[in-house]
């Protein structure tokens, strides 16, 4: 219909690559100061090409236990992950009907994605010393914590990453197609039935993406961690600590490795998604036309 | 195809399931089922997030001393909060400015988001018009989304620093003869980090409007004269509103409450409202941290409440 682009669209096009530099320019620039030789200071230019400093980070030399913490993160994260998906995937085919407590469960998950994270952070740790204190005095007196990084770790992360999930949810259900349900039940198929050979199968992909979220943001998650943790560390805690006596490239190593789990789970779950989706855009429309 | 899946299915998942269900099992009521669904989602909301709040509430009024909690009611995290407020007057306290610190750097990194994230969803659902590139390009906006915040402040650093890019570049072209030290550890690399990191919470949800903007109401803007400019002050921004609302929300509650970005990048001395309960926190005085907790809480929601009536009235209209 038109002929060529309006001028608009170059100077926005211009606009959007700047964008896109300022969002990946300084993360590349650490990457590649990680690989400083090993008499490389924090700043360009390299001084030689190495992998010391990541090394180093390996060999435990540097400055925290950073394989401990390694394995802590990756641990939550993946349990962050589970949990993420089975309880949004379960809350949004509740949502699918009306229910008593619908709004309720919709504010909260609204309001923990917009309370600051520092004071749900702190509500909790508030709330497992007070938990604490009544263990000591009630049961047993050399009871050291409830806090850790699996009951009120996971719960602080949790609060966090629900939210996302619930929405994603949300999202998947406004474009499904609830006659293919209805098509199952009169096959006579049976309620779980229906859920997984119909209804999972097609929102597989979505739920993978739910599951990126979950690992991803507690992977990197660090504001709600930092009351609500306990004694340990994980690893975005350990590296915020570094920042504040930073002198060698060791702490763009550890970026970069930290950094470098994030892109594999990405690539992995995007690409499963990616074929997921083409094997639903080879087999599902034969699947859609028994069924309709 | 399906038929036959569903009957391969049966069979292999439940032995029998044909009989079972002639003997018409007992059936779980919807009701039922919707709270089994939503229920432990509920109860982590409940445990993690709404009891935490009202233990913040209850003990901003307790009291304390050096080293713990005495459960007693007493007004002290907030007095303490507030000390010198009205002695001080007409100069502000340090609540007071601490405050109008945050409220300042709270409005720069909400009106820079808010330009940055509304052209560039403008450019994504209105410019590129393949889906696979829209798919694309937002999916590049997203992945830095996935990867870590302090990773990303850090980046900074050999940019900003004294002897980084930025300063190094300024000094072979001779526009100055010594490096510029507000670059990092500074009002402005806070400001620069918040809109690197954030800008994203403002381009999905006005995206997200933008796309459902039906493209005939813009043509029929065209048709009846309207200018490009005209187009978007009059159709595009109003249909656009709730997107800019939900992202301005999103920015400003993240910017209210942050301390870990304005504690990196600001180099640790740059006070703000999170900050001081993270402060407290550190020298153990919970109440006094749980009062500013309530006292940032209550901002908080006053201003997302003043935002909603904002498009409520003009819906309205």
């Amino acid at each position: 219909m038109k002929e060529g682009r309006p001028r608009s669209f170059y100077v926005l096009a211009i606009f959007f690559a700047a964008y896109v530099l300022f969002l990946y320019g300084p993360m590349i620039a650490i990457y590649v100061l990680s690989f400083q030789g090993p008499q490389g200071g924090l700043t360009f230019p390299m001084n030689g090409v190495s992998t010391f400093w990541i090394a180093k980070l390996f060999q435990g030399t540097g400055i925290v236990d950073l394989g401990a913490a390694f394995r802590r993160s990756l641990l939550l994260g993946i349990v962050v992950m589970i949990v993420t998906v089975v309880l949004s995937v379960a809350a949004g085919m509740a949502f699918r009907r009306k229910f008593k407590a619908q709004s309720i469960l919709f504010y909260s998950a609204i309001a923990s994605l917009i309370v600051p994270s520092i004071i749900t952070s702190l509500g909790i740790s508030l709330e497992f010393r007070i938990i604490d204190d009544l263990i000591k005095a009630h049961w047993n007196e050399n009871f050291e914590t409830s806090m850790g990084l699996l009951t009120s770790g996971l719960g602080a992360h949790l609060t966090w990453t629900l939210p996302f999930g619930l929405l994603i949810m949300f999202a998947i259900f406004n474009r499904f197609d609830p006659r293919l349900e209805e098509a199952a039940r009169d096959l006579g198929a049976t309620p779980w039935q229906t859920f997984r050979h119909v209804v999972l199968p097609i929102i597989l992909p979505s739920v993978i993406g739910i599951g990126l979220f979950g690992f991803t943001l507690s992977w990197d998650e660090l504001a709600r961690s930092s009351q609500a943790i306990g004694a340990v560390n994980t690893l975005p805690l350990d590296l915020q600590g570094l920042t504040t006596t930073v002198t060698n490239p060791d702490i763009y190593a550890l970026g970069t490795v930290i950094s470098a789990v994030s892109f594999t789970v990405i690539t992995l779950a995007l690409g499963t998604i990616h074929v997921l989706n083409k094997r639903q855009a080879a087999k599902g429309s034969d699947a859609g036309k028994g069924l309709v | 195809m399906s038929e036959e899946v569903l009957q391969h299915a049966a069979p292999g998942l439940i032995p029998g399931s044909g009989t079972a269900r002639a003997a018409k099992p007992t059936r779980l009521s919807p009701s039922f089922i919707s709270w089994l669904q939503a229920g432990p989602m509920m109860l982590v909301f409940l445990a993690f997030f709404l009891i935490p709040l009202v233990f913040v509430v209850i003990v901003s009024f307790w009291d304390y001393n050096e080293y713990q909690l005495l459960p007693a009611f007493s007004g002290r995290g907030y007095t303490d909060t507030f000390e010198g407020c009205i002695a001080q007057l007409p100069d502000l306290c340090t609540i007071g400015k601490t405050y109008l610190m945050t409220l300042k750097l709270c409005f720069m990194v909400w009106a820079l988001t808010l330009f940055i994230g509304f052209w560039v969803a403008y450019f994504l659902a209105f410019h590129v018009k393949s889906k696979t590139w829209q798919m694309g390009l937002s999916l590049l906006c997203t992945i830095p989304f996935w990867t870590s915040n302090v990773i990303r402040m850090i980046a900074w650093i050999p940019l900003l620093g004294r002897n980084g890019l930025v300063n190094s570049g300024l000094m072979k072209t001779g526009l100055i003869d010594h490096p510029v030290e507000w670059l990092l550890f500074s009002e402005f690399s806070v400001v620069l980090a918040l809109v690197h990191l954030f800008t994203f919470f403002m381009v999905v949800p006005i995206f997200n409007s933008m796309v459902r903007i039906d493209k005939s109401l813009i043509e029929a803007a065209y048709d009846a004269g309207a200018s490009g400019f005209q187009t978007l002050v009059n159709v595009i921004i109003p249909l656009a509103k709730p997107g800019i609302v939900i992202g301005s929300i999103f920015v400003i509650t993240i910017v209210m409450g942050d301390f870990i970005t304005i504690g990196v990048m600001g180099g640790q001395q740059i006070a703000a409202a999170g900050k001081i309960i993270e402060t407290r926190v550190n020298a153990l005085q919970f109440p006094a941290a749980a009062a500013n907790a309530v006292i940032l809480l209550a901002i908080t929601f006053l201003i997302i409440t003043m935002m909603s009536r904002i498009v409520d009235i003009k819906k309205e209209l």
